[in-house]
C-alpha cells in the first residue's frame, strides 16, 4: 500500500490558467486503447445572480460586489448553497458595467516586478472603498472554483488525488511560478506539475498527430512556437534531437515575457473605429468602446478569413430601453482590419529590426507594463537573435526555424498565419536558407493548452512523448565586489551563477564555491538575475562582467535567518543551495557551514 | 440495523429446522404482501406500513429480509411512475427564456418599440443586434438537428409507422403507409437543453432589472 500515492491518478488533468479565461481538460488514465480520449469539462458558474450555467471557459474575473448590489441568496453554486464569491462568466459580466469592480488580469500581475503579489491590490486602481485582493488570491479563487466543479462532478476521483498540471507563460521568472504553484496550495494536490504554454501547444500538436509526428519533423529541426494569448505573447524554441535512436524533443529556448496579445488588437480596432466615428461627428462613452470592441473580436475572424467578405457592420445598440432611437451603426471594412492588425502588429520588417522600446501608444494603461512595441514580427526577430546560441550546430545571426508552430485565437484568421509564416520563411530566404520553414497544424487553436497539458500528464506516465525541459534560465546572485570604496561610487555588482541553464526538474545544486555571511535576525536581500542566453555558466560561476542583454535583473530576493541557537547580529556563514522541484519551481536555501541549519529564500517578495 | 449482504452466501450451509419455518413464514408474509400490495396500488402509505411489519416479524432471518427490502423498494418505485401526473409547463422556464434573449439580444425592448416612423436602415441595424444575440442565445442553451435530412422540395418516403408529431402530412391526406411527396420543411428537433439553473426564490419574472448609474 506504500506506493498508494502513485497509483491513485484515475485522471490526468490539465488546466489552463489564462489571463482571460481558463479552461479544464482532462483524459481518463485507466482508460485502454490507442486513441487518447480527451475530454472538455464544462464548468458551472453564475452566469447572472441567481443563474448557474455550465461553460467550457471559467473567464478568469472576481467580482467585487457592493453589499447593496446582489443579494446573497442569489449567489449559490451547485457545491455551495453561500456561495458569496464571484467568479467567472458572472464577474465578467456584472464588470462590464461596473469596471471598479472587477479584478482582471491578476495573471499579469503575478509577473510584475515592482508590485508584492501578496497586496490586495485588484481592482487595480478602484476606489479606497472597494474590497481588495491580491493576485495570489485571484488566481486561487479561480483554481479553486474549477477544483469544486471538478469534486462536484467527480465525487469517486477529488482532484487532489488526480495529476494536475497547470500551464503558465513559458517567460514567467522563479517568483511567478512559484506564486502560482501557492495559489494552487488550497487544493492540496497530491501531484501537480507546471508545464509552460507553449510546450503544452507542441504536447497538443504531438497528441494530434499520434504517431505521425515523426514523419513531420526531422533530426536536427528547430520549432518555433508562437503562442498568442489573449494578453500575452509567448515564444519558444523545440529542438528536434536524437538519443539512442529515439527522435526526442528539448525545449532550448524561451522568449521573454511580452504583454501584447489579442486583446489589444480588438482594442486598437476599436479605437480605429472610434476615430471614424468622431469624424462624423459622434461622441462615444467609454461603455460603448467596450460594445464596440467587442463586435471588432468577430468582425476581424471574418474579414481576415479566406471569404469575399469585404466590411462587417458594427451595430452599438443603446442603453437604454428604445433600441431603435439610441442605436448607432458604423462598419468595419476588410481594408482597415488588414491596416490595423497585419500592418500594426504583423509588419513585414527584417529581422535585423527590434522591438522599439520608447514609443507609447495608445494601448498602455497604466500600472502593467504593456509591450510598447505593437509590432509581434518584431519581437519575435528579437527573440531569434538574441538566442542565435540556442542549438547545437552554428545558427549564425539568428536562429533559422524548421517548422513553426502557431498558437492562440488570433491565427484562426487565414490571413494572419499567413502572413507570419510568409515574413518568417523571408528571413529565410534573405539568410540563403534553401528550404522554407514548415508550419505544423492540426491544433485546436482555442483548446491546445489544456488539451496539451493534460497530455503531459498522461505522457509523464510513459504513454507518450515528453518534452525535455529544465530551467530556461540561468540564475545568478548580485555580490557586491570587495574592493576599496570610492566615495560617490557603489561597489561594483558582481553575478554568482546559483542554477545553470537546462538544470532539471527534482535535481539539487549547491553552491558550495561562494560563502555568503548572513546577519541573523535582519532580512537579507540578493540582487538576482536571470539569463536565458549564458548556457555554459555552471553552478559558482563568478561574473565581474557582462553584457547589458545577457542578463535580466529580476525582483529582489530576500532571506530572514531566525535562529534560536544564534543571537540577533551574528554573522553566519552559509552557502546556498539550489532545487527545482517536481513541480518546477525554484527553491533556493542558504545552508549554515557551521551547523545542519537551512532558511528557505523567499524568491517572491518585491516591493 | 446494518445488513450484510454477504450473508446470503451462508444461507444454504446447514439451516437448523427452526430456521426454516422461520423462513418459510417470513415467505408467505411477504406473498401476502405482496398480494395485498398489487391489488391497491395507490395505497403507498399502507404497504410501506407492512413493510415494517415483516421486519419486525423476521427480524432472525438477515439475508431474507435484505431480499424482501430490495423487491420492496421497486414495488414503491413503480406506484410513484403510476401516480406521476402530467408536468405543467413551467412559467418560470419561458421566463428565463425571455430574459436571456433580452440581456443577449435585447428582444422585449425591440418587441416593445413602436417601430412605425423608423427607417429601414434603423430597423436593419437593430436587426442585427437581434440576430446575433438570439444566435448566440439559442446555440449556447439548445442543441437542433433537422428530422428529415433530404433536400427541401425533394420526394421524399414517409414510411409506415411513423411518428406524426414528426412528420406532418398536409396537402392531399389520402391512402395509406408509405406516403410519397414532397419535403416542404425539414422540421427541427431539440436534441439538448442545456439552460441555466436558476437559485432558489430567483424571481424568474425580472427579465430586465432597471438600470441606475451613480
Amino acid at each position: 500500500m506504500s506506493d498508494i500515492t502513485e497509483t491513485t491518478a484515475k485522471y490526468s488533468i490539465g488546466i489552463d490558467l489564462g489571463t482571460t479565461h481558463c479552461v479544464l481538460s482532462y483524459i481518463d488514465l485507466e482508460q485502454e486503447g490507442d486513441k487518447v480520449a480527451k475530454q472538455l469539462f464544462a464548468i458551472p458558474q453564475l452566469s447572472a445572480p441567481g443563474s448557474v450555467t455550465e461553460k467550457y471557459q471559467l473567464p478568469s474575473f472576481v467580482y467585487q460586489a457592493h453589499e447593496d448590489e446582489i443579494s446573497k441568496d442569489q449567489t449559490p453554486l451547485p457545491w455551495n448553497a453561500d456561495n458569496t464569491t464571484l467568479v467567472g462568466d458572472v464577474a465578467r459580466n456584472l464588470g462590464l458595467k461596473t469596471p471598479i469592480r472587477l479584478v482582471s488580469s491578476a495573471k499579469s500581475w503575478l509577473s510584475h516586478a515592482t508590485v508584492s503579489p501578496h497586496d490586495s491590490i485588484l481592482p487595480f486602481s478602484s476606489p479606497d472603498e472597494v474590497e481588495k485582493i491580491s493576485p495570489v488570491t485571484a488566481t486561487s479563487q479561480y483554481l479553486s472554483h474549477l477544483a469544486d466543479a471538478w469534486n462536484y462532478a467527480h465525487p469517486d476521483a477529488p482532484i487532489s488525488e488526480q495529476d494536475v498540471t497547470i500551464t503558465i507563460p513559458a517567460s514567467f521568472d522563479p517568483a511567478a511560478r512559484n506564486l502560482t504553484a501557492q495559489a494552487a496550495q488550497a487544493l492540496n494536490l497530491k501531484h501537480l506539475n507546471l508545464l509552460e504554454e507553449p510546450q503544452a501547444a507542441v504536447y497538443s500538436w504531438l497528441q494530434a498527430c499520434g504517431d505521425e509526428w515523426r514523419d513531420q519533423v526531422n533530426v536536427g529541426d528547430t520549432i518555433l512556437v508562437v503562442d498568442i494569448g489573449g494578453g500575452t505573447t509567448d515564444l519558444s524554441l523545440i529542438s528536434v534531437e536524437e538519443v539512442e535512436g529515439n527522435l526526442t524533443l528539448s525545449r532550448v529556448a524561451v522568449g521573454e515575457h511580452i504583454l501584447l496579445g489579442g486583446d489589444n488588437m480588438d482594442l486598437a480596432l476599436a479605437y480605429r473605429l472610434k476615430m471614424k466615428l468622431m469624424q462624423e461627428g459622434k461622441q462615444l462613452q467609454p461603455w460603448q468602446i467596450q460594445a464596440i470592441t467587442h463586435a471588432c473580436r468577430d468582425a476581424k475572424e471574418q474579414l481576415l478569413s479566406d471569404n469575399d467578405i469585404d466590411t462587417m457592420p458594427i451595430v452599438i445598440p443603446s442603453r437604454g430601453s428604445k433600441l431603435i432611437a439610441g442605436t448607432m451603426q458604423t462598419e468595419l471594412t476588410r481594408d482597415e482590419v488588414k491596416q490595423t492588425i497585419l500592418d500594426g502588429f504583423f509588419p513585414a520588417t527584417a529581422v535585423s529590426e527590434m522591438p522599439q522600446q520608447n514609443t507609447r501608444t495608445a494601448l498602455t494603461q497604466i500600472g502593467l507594463p504593456y509591450a510598447q512595441d505593437a509590432a509581434i514580427t518584431k519581437h519575435i526577430a528579437h527573440f531569434l537573435n538574441k538566442q542565435h546560441d540556442a542549438i547545437a550546430t552554428d545558427a549564425g545571426d539568428f536562429i533559422k526555424p524548421t517548422a513553426v508552430l502557431f498558437n492562440g485565437g488570433v491565427f484562426k484568421s487565414d490571413a494572419i498565419s499567413s502572413k507570419l509564416i510568409g515574413i518568417i520563411n523571408d528571413w529565410l530566404i534573405t539568410a540563403d536558407v534553401e528550404e522554407e520553414a514548415k508550419l505544423l497544424t492540426g491544433i485546436d487553436l482555442d483548446l491546445a493548452v489544456a488539451n496539451g497539458a493534460c497530455y503531459h500528464g498522461y505522457a509523464k506516465q510513459g504513454k507518450g512523448v515528453r518534452i525535455k525541459g529544465g530551467l530556461a534560465s540561468a540564475y545568478y546572485v548580485g555580490v557586491e565586489s570587495s574592493m576599496p570604496a570610492i566615495p560617490g561610487f557603489e561597489a561594483p555588482l558582481e553575478a554568482v551563477c546559483i542554477a545553470p541553464f537546462g538544470l532539471e526538474e527534482g535535481t539539487n545544486h549547491d553552491v558550495s564555491t561562494y560563502q555568503f555571511g548572513l546577519v541573523v535576525g535582519q532580512p537579507v536581500k540578493f540582487k538576482f538575475f536571470g539569463s536565458t542566453v549564458r548556457r555554459e555558466d555552471v553552478v559558482g560561476t563568478h561574473l565581474d562582467f557582462w553584457q547589458p542583454d545577457d542578463l535580466d535583473q529580476l525582483p529582489d530576493i530576500e532571506v530572514t535567518l531566525d535562529s534560536a541557537n544564534r543571537n540577533s547580529g551574528d554573522v553566519v556563514p552559509v552557502s546556498l543551495s539550489v532545487t527545482v522541484t517536481e513541480v518546477g519551481t525554484l527553491k533556493v536555501e542558504a545552508i549554515a557551514n557551521d551547523s545542519d541549519e537551512t532558511w528557505e529564500i523567499e524568491l517572491t517578495v518585491r516591493q | 440495523m446494518n445488513f450484510d449482504l454477504t450473508n446470503i452466501s451462508e444461507l444454504p450451509a446447514g439451516p437448523d429446522a427452526a430456521h426454516i419455518a422461520l423462513f418459510a413464514l417470513s415467505v408467505i408474509l411477504l406473498l401476502l404482501t405482496l398480494i395485498r400490495g398489487g391489488k391497491k396500488t395507490v395505497e403507498i402509505e399502507k404497504i410501506v406500513e407492512k413493510e415494517i411489519e415483516v421486519k419486525v416479524e423476521v427480524e432472525k432471518i438477515v439475508e431474507v429480509i435484505k431480499h424482501v427490502d430490495v423487491e420492496k423498494i421497486v414495488e414503491v418505485e413503480k406506484i410513484v411512475e403510476i401516480k406521476a401526473p402530467l408536468q405543467e409547463a413551467s412559467p418560470a422556464a419561458a421566463c428565463q427564456l425571455l430574459s436571456l434573449l433580452q440581456n443577449e439580444a435585447r428582444f422585449i425592448d425591440f418587441i416593445q418599440e413602436d417601430l412605425t416612423g423608423a427607417s429601414d436602415e434603423q430597423i436593419g441595424a437593430a436587426a442585427r443586434i437581434i440576430h446575433t444575440g438570439s444566435k448566440k442565445v439559442i446555440n449556447e442553451y439548445f442543441s437542433f438537428t433537422p428530422i428529415r435530412t433530404e433536400e427541401e422540395e425533394s420526394q421524399v418516403t414517409v414510411a409506415e409507422g411513423f411518428n406524426p408529431s414528426e412528420i406532418k402530412l398536409i396537402g392531399n391526406v389520402l391512402g395509406s403507409a408509405p406516403y410519397r411527396g414532397i419535403l416542404v420543411h425539414a422540421g427541427w428537433k431539440i436534441t439538448k437543453v442545456n439552460l441555466p439553473k436558476l437559485a432558489q426564490g430567483h424571481n424568474a419574472n425580472i427579465v430586465a432589472a432597471a438600470e441606475v448609474e451613480l
